[in-house]
């Protein structure tokens, strides 16, 4: 279904973290960034599509013109805002925005010292405000509903109106918080988890898809935390989820070194949702750690793996 | 990451640089008093109260020169010396062995399993001795205390810290590549075959519910491996049986330990700087720890009855050989100390230096001990 394609080289090999590879598709360029993280710094590949253009750049977290020694990032990621993109780096430090090329930072919000943690270590959401251009970004809300670490989030991917939740957020004890967005975000609904991490989260078309420690993923209705389904999908951590709205496929990536496609259907007549299992990929004595579609199809997903220094590439067929 | 990594770091580097110390002093025909000396030492050393309440406070992980250092005063801690190759191979051997280990744990808190092996291999070295018995069981309870109140998340965070502190490391280990756990290119080997770690399932199960909360339908899928279901639990107690075999001792006087450097140089090249500025904090730390070590009573080396020198390689002229070709990227830059100096500035840490030492001294005295020591190491 999907084969190997030439794989991208960075500067330095990815980090063990969750969801470490981040993915923007410029179209209007015909390029894609890439970012993933190492230590305290982000690697950014821009890579033209006719695959004869790379460029690389190196961003590090740190607080601009202070001297202090740079601190270890947790997650890098492409935020698609109405009107622009930005690319924002979370570290133990503070909290990064750039501009979606890495060219210049717009923002920076330092997080309390470790001794008192107020940050989103703590489970504590910031909400920013970021106007069309510029760099007047300001915190507009810090949502207080999480008691452990947040370890992902994900917005509705499905660009349907229709939805009415629109942010699902994950901590380290497996409990998903359903929020809908607005002067400020309200809270609809909370599902618990089973003291089990979920490291990485996905909402589409009003169903929350949810990957934890223990190689399982979870399929719920947003709203009302109905159960849709249940996989047994890998044998060990899952890192990574990510879905291509526009087909509806789903891929997932764990420490065991393989990567899953599935099939997700939905059928909202009956209320019903169907997996299934397409594709597997084996990344030999590779720990995943990030697995995207480059594009809203699914036609194409790029992998990171921990220790590895290149970014591997799959092609459907 | 998290601020708990540091102890589970430094007891099972302390605890595979023991194994491989015991099959050296033995492969060398160390005489067994002098042999058990050192290990006794050793271990004394690793498991002092104050260094440990030290290390157990939540903290950053320190970088990979100062935690060399404190493995090079460690090592040094009894009659047994050790030339700059030897010591270099050595720490390859305790870093490779212990990456593999967090590498190959089915799951994060196996972690704690792993350092209960090393402890109980440490408890045996030291069972004939009661009050070094005595440190190991009070560190027994302070790793329990510490960890087993941990989430699964947590367990996960202080996992990826350590892969962190362990990225780009690919030396090549021969009883690691006779076994073929790991590649000629320096990585692991990770199967995708074996039991699943406690608390997963075996992949392949895709279970459909309706809306009131019943199977509607199963499905397999095919999970590209082959694995079994999930071995029983290790025990996290003091005593118990660990389940896992990752942290017991690999070695034995029949699998002499070699390292090989070349064809680990393509990949050191892309290791990027990961600090570019100097962080004084670190430096401080490392001052306190390495005082710490270096201020304990210890014999005093030079005496050439009680003194020897071990190898790790098989002959002295593969030692020096070793010394030489070792690639500039692959040096560990063990920092000097300038003890002296720091010491009559820092009031707080010289009045540490004075509580380690046995007769209630005052400064002067137990400190210029600590001072010898550390002025000696810095003139090496």
């Amino acid at each position: 279904m999907y084969h190997k394609e030439k794989s991208i080289q960075i500067k330095n090999s990815a980090s063990a973290l969750y969801n470490n590879l981040g993915v923007l598709r410029i179209a209007p360029r015909r390029l894609t960034y890439f970012t993933v993280v190492h230590a305290n710094v982000v690697n950014m590949v821009s890579a033209s599509w006719d695959g004869l253009n790379y460029s690389h750049r190196q961003l590090q977290s740190k607080e601009p013109n202070v001297a202090t020694s740079t601190s270890l990032i947790m997650q890098a990621a492409f935020c698609a805002l109405p009107s622009r993109d930005l690319l924002v780096v979370t570290s133990q430090k503070g909290i990064q925005m750039y501009e979606s090329d890495g060219s210049i930072m717009v923002y920076w919000h330092a997080l309390d010292t470790p001794e008192t943690p107020t940050g989103v270590s703590s489970g504590a959401i910031l909400v920013f405000d970021v106007p069309s251009k510029g760099s007047n970004i300001t915190l507009s809300e810090v949502l207080e509903e999480h008691k452990e670490s947040i370890t992902d989030m994900a917005s509705e991917c499905s660009g349907s109106q229709e939805c009415i939740a629109n942010l699902v957020t994950a901590d380290d004890e497996g409990n998903l918080c359903v929020w809908k967005s607005g002067e400020e975000f309200q809270l609809l609904n909370k599902i618990p988890g089973f003291d089990m991490s979920c490291s990485s989260v996905k909402l589409w078309k009003g169903t929350v898809v949810a990957g934890y420690g223990t190689g399982q993923i979870r399929l719920y209705e947003a709203v009302t935390g109905i159960l849709h389904a249940e996989v047994n999908a890998h044998a060990r951590w899952i890192y990574s989820l990510d879905i291509a709205p526009f087909s509806g496929l789903l891929l997932s990536a764990a420490e065991d070194s393989l990567v899953r496609v599935w099939h997700l259907t939905m059928t909202p007549e009956t209320n019903s949702v169907e997996v299934a299992h397409l594709h597997n990929e084996c990344v030999t004595d590779t720990q995943i750690c990030g697995a995207k579609f480059c594009d809203g199809d699914g036609y194409a997903f790029a992998v990171t793996g921990y220790d590895l220094s290149e970014i591997i590439r799959y092609v459907q067929s | 990451m998290s601020s708990r990594t540091l102890p589970l770091l430094f007891i099972n580097l302390g605890g595979e640089m023991l194994y491989i110390l015991d099959q050296r002093l033995r492969a060398q025909n160390i005489p067994a008093d002098k042999a058990k000396k050192v290990m006794n030492d050793i271990i004394t050393t690793m498991f002092n109260k104050k260094f440990l309440e030290e290390l157990f406070k939540p903290q950053e992980l320190y970088s990979k020169k100062a935690l060399r250092t404190v493995f090079d005063r460690l090592a040094h801690a009894s009659i047994m010396r050790l030339n700059q190759a030897s010591m270099d191979k050595l720490y390859d051997l305790m870093t490779m062995a212990f990456k593999y280990q967090v590498l190959l744990c089915p799951r994060p808190k196996d972690i704690l399993l792993v350092s209960f092996n090393h402890m109980d291999a440490i408890k045996d070295f030291v069972k004939d001795t009661p009050s070094i018995l005595s440190q190991v069981d009070e560190t027994y309870r302070q790793l329990i205390e510490m960890y087993t109140p941990l989430s699964s998340g947590e367990f996960q965070l202080i996992r990826q810290t350590l892969l962190i502190f362990f990225q780009d490391m690919h030396i090549r280990v021969s009883i690691f590549l006779k076994d073929k756990v790991q590649n000629s290119n320096g990585r692991f080997v990770l199967p995708t075959s074996g039991s699943v770690p406690h608390g997963t399932q075996v992949p392949g199960l895709i279970r459909i519910f309706s809306c009131t909360g019943e199977e509607l339908t199963r499905q397999q899928f095919n999970n590209g491996g082959n694995y079994n279901a999930a071995l029983r639990e290790g025990s996290f107690e003091i005593f118990g049986d660990r389940v896992t075999k990752l942290g017991t001792n690999m070695y034995s006087v029949s699998r002499p330990v070699e390292t090989h450097m070349s064809g680990t140089s393509k990949n050191s090249a892309q290791h990027t700087k990961v600090s570019a500025a100097p962080n004084p904090l670190a430096k401080e730390e490392l001052n306190l720890l390495a005082r710490l070590m270096g201020g304990l009573e210890v014999e005093k080396p030079g005496n050439t009855d009680s003194g020897f020198r071990v190898n790790l390689f098989a002959t002295d002229e593969e030692e020096e050989e070793a010394l030489i070709s070792r690639p500039d990227e692959l040096s560990y830059g063990v920092i000097n100390i300038q003890a002296t100096k720091d010491q009559q500035a820092n009031a707080e840490l010289a009045k540490i230096m004075g509580e380690f030492t046995e007769s209630g001294d005052q400064s002067p005295g137990a400190s210029s001990k600590g001072d010898d020591l550390l002025a000696m190491m810095d003139g090496l």
